[in-house]
């Protein structure tokens, strides 16, 4: 309504005001569009608890009902990109575990790997030095699925398994202590190899895990797969088909469980994941609950793969033989992490000025990698992570770009949020599994 | 006026560009350029060694000949056949370290993309990865935009790459033809400047919206959080002392 002869109004900053003057009320009020004036924008995040971190949403509801959803991405920015570029080649090991924190082993072998082909020594890597690598990236998957489980479940009302998960991952990240010095951020797995020896100590406690780990998912399975809450939060919400998936570039557990079983470990095989018995669990509903069922399989198959990658472990050197890439330095474990061992510290200052230039020019300086690119994708936890490096011919990086599934899977949340409930967010966007160190760089 | 013992680092003068500050870092000098010389970041004075005269030459990227290998002939064939402007849109083809690269001019990247998507013997239906690399000072268009697609029927990946020059940093967006690459070319916008003409919604994604440049760019300065010891302050990492 535009003017009335009973009622004048004027906007202020309260809204609109009408002057009744007498007349017809149901004239006034259609002035004021009801459906418009219910559409409310609401800003969730970047701190809040149900968005994996700093992920920023943006929704237009209309009472409980999403119509457009936008995120925004980029408050966890680091610049980890431009840094790998003033730092060696090896340096570069201890800058990309940062990025998706709950799988850091995954970033570190991805770039490894890329190193190594940039250097063409892709078939010196040591049979030891590669199953250590498969071994770790599936612990890695199982504990990185836990979270994923743990986090969810809170988020939907499960609270105990939060707890569970977390609890269980504790194991994951005790046994990489023992491997590599720390809980995260491990460096562990260099250009060349890995930066040392798996201890037999840590095989025992893989041994135990491999041990608990099917009676825990039996649990979870009993806490969460006949509930009617969980059945009724994720059945049939945030569903995206194949085809929406493969136009997002959605891959990894989202992408299979609408029933493509696209898994780099089969489709394009690395590391020797082609000698390794072990299947792709896929669903076919690609709703929540298919992605829940496809990564509780994937746990299962991880267990599979980290069985015969221990099996496997024959004795043997775990870094490349040549001593102009190997990382001089002999580690060891200390009380406070990994560090130089003090042995081969007394031993280039004491007796061999060779190995203390070598050593020396090999640290500072690093080794050269002849120019060109190459591109390396592995299947990680939430689906293909891409490295692009470059070199110019020099001792660092010319450009790393990395293809984070988070950041390239998180486009597809408003394609499963718009239209659906508010709480469909929370789910569908859970469902991704998004992490946003990885996402931001 | 303070005490000289009040100032940082007990009065003792300190110098305002640390020694060996100008490394010949590649922020400075990128190795990429003719610059890339020497061994010590050592200029000037002190070289009586004559490894500061030792330039390091970058071969220009070559044309790689036929045949490729694998898969790449079949590629190359089928693009051929089904791209009528196949010889006018393909500047180059690269075949390094096991992977195939077709250097694509600017203007036609969206086609060939398409071309790539819908043929079906080439069938590259997952646009992997889209990033960009600076090459100052290495190629006049010195601006790359690098696609990788991925084909799941084939099981092969394919990396294209675009050059265009700072000046004039446009190329058409691919976002109609792989929904997927919105977000990546707003970042590759975002960090190097590239502008994706037919973008939706070109707007910077990692960093601020009000951000000044783009990061990525090798001439983009590095400023550093000034961390103070002792009255000696940590200089940006391109102007660190550094071995070249």
């Amino acid at each position: 309504m535009t003017t009335s002869n009973y009622a004048t109004e004027r906007e202020t900053t309260e809204g609109k005001v009408f002057t009744v003057t007498g007349g017809d009320w149901d004239q006034v009020v259609s002035g004021t569009d009801p459906i418009n004036d219910e559409r409310i924008v609401v800003n969730m995040g970047p701190q809040h608890p149900s968005t994996h971190g700093v992920l920023r949403l943006i929704l237009e509801l209309e009472g409980e009902t999403v119509r457009e959803a936008r995120s925004v991405v980029g408050y966890l920015h680091t610049g980890i990109e431009k840094n790998l570029e003033y730092r060696n080649w090896v340096q570069g090991s201890t800058f990309v575990t940062r990025m998706d924190y709950l799988s850091p082993l995954f970033n570190e072998t991805a770039y490894a790997l890329a190193v190594e082909r940039l250097l063409g020594i892709e078939d010196e890597v040591t049979e030891r030095a590669t199953t250590i690598r498969v071994l770790m990236m599936e612990l890695n998957r199982i504990s990185s699925h836990l979270v994923w489980l743990a986090t969810t479940g809170m988020e939907l009302g499960a609270i105990n398994m939060m707890l569970y998960g977390f609890r269980e991952r504790e194991h994951i990240l005790e046994i990489f202590e023992i491997i590599t010095g720390l809980r995260m951020n491990h460096a562990y797995v260099r250009p060349g190899g890995v930066a040392q020896d798996v201890p037999d100590d840590a095989i025992v406690k893989i041994r135990e895990f491999l041990k608990l780990m099917p009676k825990k998912l039996k649990e979870y399975e009993d806490l969460l797969s006949g509930q009617p809450i969980w059945i009724e939060r994720t059945k049939n919400v945030a569903v995206l088909d194949v085809t929406g998936c493969l136009a997002l570039g959605v891959t990894g557990p989202v992408l299979r469980s609408a029933g493509l079983a696209w898994d780099l470990r089969k489709t394009m095989p690395y590391c020797g994941y082609e000698t390794y018995e072990f299947d792709v669990p896929t669903h076919t509903d690609g709703d929540v609950w298919g992605r829940y069922l496809v990564r509780l399989a994937e746990i299962r198959e991880s267990l599979k793969l980290v069985e015969q990658a221990v099996d496997r472990l024959k004795p043997g050197p775990v870094m490349v033989a040549d001593r102009k890439i190997a990382w001089p330095a002999q580690l060891a474990i200390g009380v406070d992490g990994m560090g130089n061992s003090l042995e081969h510290v007394a031993k280039i200052m004491g007796q061999s000025m060779e190995s203390l230039i070598h050593h020396f020019k090999l640290v500072t300086e690093g080794f050269r990698v002849p120019p060109g690119q190459v591109y390396v994708g592995i299947e990680s936890p939430r689906g293909e992570l891409g490295v692009h490096a470059v070199s110019d011919g020099g001792t660092r990086p010319y450009r790393v770009h990395y293809r984070e599934p988070s950041f390239v899977n998180l486009q597809a949340l408003p394609a499963m949020a718009e239209g659906g409930l508010i709480a469909d967010v929370i789910a569908g966007g859970a469902s991704l599994d998004p992490v946003m160190g990885g996402c931001d760089r | 006026m303070t005490a000289p013992s009040e100032k940082p680092g007990g009065g003792v003068p300190v110098p305002t560009t640390p020694v060996g500050s100008t490394s010949g870092a590649p922020a400075e000098y990128p190795p990429a350029s003719p610059a890339g010389r020497g061994m010590f970041g050592i200029h000037g004075s002190g070289d009586v060694s004559g490894f500061g005269g030792l330039v390091r030459p970058r071969k220009p990227i070559e044309e790689s000949p036929r045949p490729y290998g694998g898969y790449f002939d079949e590629v190359r064939d089928a693009l051929e056949e089904a791209y009528p402007a196949f010889g006018d849109a393909i500047e180059k083809v690269v075949v390094d370290r096991g992977e195939l690269t077709l250097h694509v001019r600017p203007e036609r990247i969206a086609e060939v993309c398409q071309v790539m998507r819908d043929d079906l013997a080439l069938r590259f239906e997952l646009c992997s990865s889209v990033s960009g690399v600076d090459y100052l000072g290495a190629d006049e268009r010195r601006l790359h935009a690098v696609y990788q697609l991925t084909s799941m029927t084939y099981r092969r990946r394919v990396r294209l790459e675009a050059a265009v020059s700072a000046e004039d940093p446009h190329l058409p967006s691919v976002t109609s033809i792989y929904p997927t690459a919105d977000w990546q070319e707003r970042e590759t916008y975002d960090m190097f400047g590239i502008i994706f003409d037919g973008h939706p919604n070109l707007t910077r994604i990692l960093m601020p919206d009000d951000w000044e440049g783009h990061p990525q760019r090798k001439d983009y300065p590095l400023g550093g959080v000034p961390v103070e010891y002792k009255g000696a302050e940590i200089p940006p990492p391109d102007r660190r002392r550094s071995y070249q």
